[in-house]
């Protein structure tokens, strides 16, 4: 049985996650309610309800470095069915934020598709499919990822080629860049 | 606002390419209803879930880069059919005015502002807001009578509640209401607001064949003649990778995924291209075949009684 000492609770994790949140996380009472509708359950290293218990344990390197923060689909069904009223889904939210930028986010293909997704984004100022699925399979080595997709998709019309770029492509290009030069963190 | 007024449309990226018949049967349907649709000029990409994800200061400049757009062609009142692209722009808007967060996005946006005032709103909504049950009723010259519809709204258009306001996050009824109204028979569907995998089916195959699995067993055990959407990548889950739910599962549906707009466009008679029927998966002839039995017998029905 895996043990925690309370010891070891990191108080000021606890209230990063409640400032970034918005959220007062010690109103859970662990009722289950969200891990009983959450649909990616199956998937989970943590349930969502241990989660939230962990995190009132100021358990920080447990919480990030769970797999179910990147498996999270952010559908909200959590945050719908608290009968206290904690938005859970935005709780996952910020812990999955603050594990990426920790570079502990788990689970490679989730964060190699978020991340090819973003990147046609970055540089055609809108997402393309194609290109997504490419970087996405050049990253994991998952060469034959939903290829048997493509002849369906193909055959209508449904996988341009070429990206639809926009004009002011600089524009989206500099909020990436300013995002990433931390421009939104000064003071 | 009067119906004649445009509303700045934000066709959303999927409906360049993966759904580009939920944008074609929407304009359709709009101008069929005389609702008026403008393009944002130039408009980009909201983020979708993976820049909300990463940080919700870019997710919200990003989007927010859009209302700009919107405001400099005097648009304020904004609309999509996309549910994610809708919860992106309605987060992006709320976050602009919050004290901590909107003063750090604006710097992402290289200092543009918002006008205020505007209002953003699903294409669903807009046309249940605008027009009457009674003149769907009327406008549709083949009602969908006696086709059996299964509507799923997914997880977005409804969750979270204060934000979204389609009535109960858990049972919203619009959808129905428009359908209901066009002739169909719309089945009680206690699945309409769960999860289908999302855009975990590319990392996570099972997470589609699991969930969207569940969603088309269930409809075709209600007896469904046809899944009614109004989210792309909902669709795309449904229809385009039912062949590999059917493989994981060991099942055989052939089970029809229509955007409501679609079915909305066959009632009004608009013609089959503007709706884009040949870009679904899964064939929908069988849904055409009903409805056309169905208008066959009740001819038959009418010229009998005019007999007698």
């Amino acid at each position: 049985m895996k043990t925690i000492d309370l010891a070891s609770s990191n108080r000021s994790f606890i209230q990063q996650v409640e400032e970034e949140s918005g959220q007062d996380v010690s109103r859970c009472y662990q009722c289950g309610n969200c891990t009983a509708g959450c649909p990616m359950n199956f998937a989970y290293d943590l349930p969502v309800n241990r989660i939230m218990r962990l995190i009132q344990l100021g358990q920080k390197d447990t919480v990030l470095a769970s797999k179910s923060l990147a498996y999270c689909a952010t559908c909200e069904t959590c945050t719908a069915r608290c009968p206290n009223d904690i938005d859970v889904a935005t709780v996952m939210d910020v812990c999955r934020h603050m594990a990426r930028r920790e570079g502990k986010l788990a689970v490679w293909p989730v964060r190699a598709f978020v991340g090819s997704f973003l990147k046609t984004v970055e540089t055609f100022g809108r997402s393309y499919e194609a290109g997504t699925m490419g970087m996405f399979m050049a990253a994991t080595g998952r060469l034959i990822s939903d290829v048997d997709l493509a002849p369906a998709m193909l055959s209508r019309r449904k996988l341009p080629f070429m990206p639809h770029s926009i004009k002011a492509r600089d524009e989206v290009s500099a909020i990436f860049k300013r995002f990433r030069e931390g421009v939104h963190e000064q003071k | 606002m009067s119906r004649n007024e445009p509303f700045g449309y934000y066709p959303g990226c999927s409906g360049q390419g993966t759904s580009a018949e939920y944008d074609s049967s929407t304009r359709a349907v709009c101008a069929e209803l005389g609702i008026v649709l403008q393009d944002l000029d130039d408009w980009s990409c909201c983020g979708s879930t993976p820049a909300h994800t990463v940080d919700h200061c870019l997710s919200t400049a990003l989007s927010a880069r859009n209302l700009v757009q919107a405001g400099k062609q005097g648009l304020l009142d904004v609309t999509t059919p996309c549910p994610s692209c809708l919860k992106n722009l309605r987060v992006a808007l709320r976050n602009m005015s919050d004290e901590h967060i909107g003063p750090r996005a604006a710097k992402l946006l290289g200092g543009e502002t918002l006008k205020e005032g505007h209002t953003i709103k699903s294409v669903m909504e807009v046309i249940h807001d605008q027009v009457s049950a009674e003149e769907i009723a009327a406008k549709s010259m083949r009602p969908l009578t006696g086709l059996k519809v299964a509507p799923y709204y997914g997880c977005l258009m409804s969750r979270p509640q204060e934000l979204m306001q389609l009535g109960d996050p858990e049972n919203p009824m619009v959808m129905e209401e428009l359908l209901t109204a066009a002739g169909a028979e719309v089945l009680p569907f206690p699945l309409k607001v769960e999860c289908c995998g999302a855009s975990m089916g590319i990392p996570l195959n099972e997470a589609v064949t699991r969930l969207s699995g569940k969603i088309v067993d269930l409809a075709a055990s209600l007896g469904a003649d046809v899944i009614a959407v109004a989210c792309p990548l909902c669709q795309m889950n449904l229809d385009l990778r039912q062949g590999q739910i059917n493989r994981a599962n060991k099942t055989h549906f052939k089970m029809p995924v229509m955007y409501y707009t679609q079915l909305l466009g066959l009632a009004f008679a608009l013609p089959h291209n503007e709706l884009g029927l040949d870009k679904l998966v899964v064939d929908p002839q069988p849904v055409l075949n009903k409805l056309a039995d169905q208008r066959r017998g009740a001819a038959k029905v009418e010229q009998t009684e005019g007999a007698a």
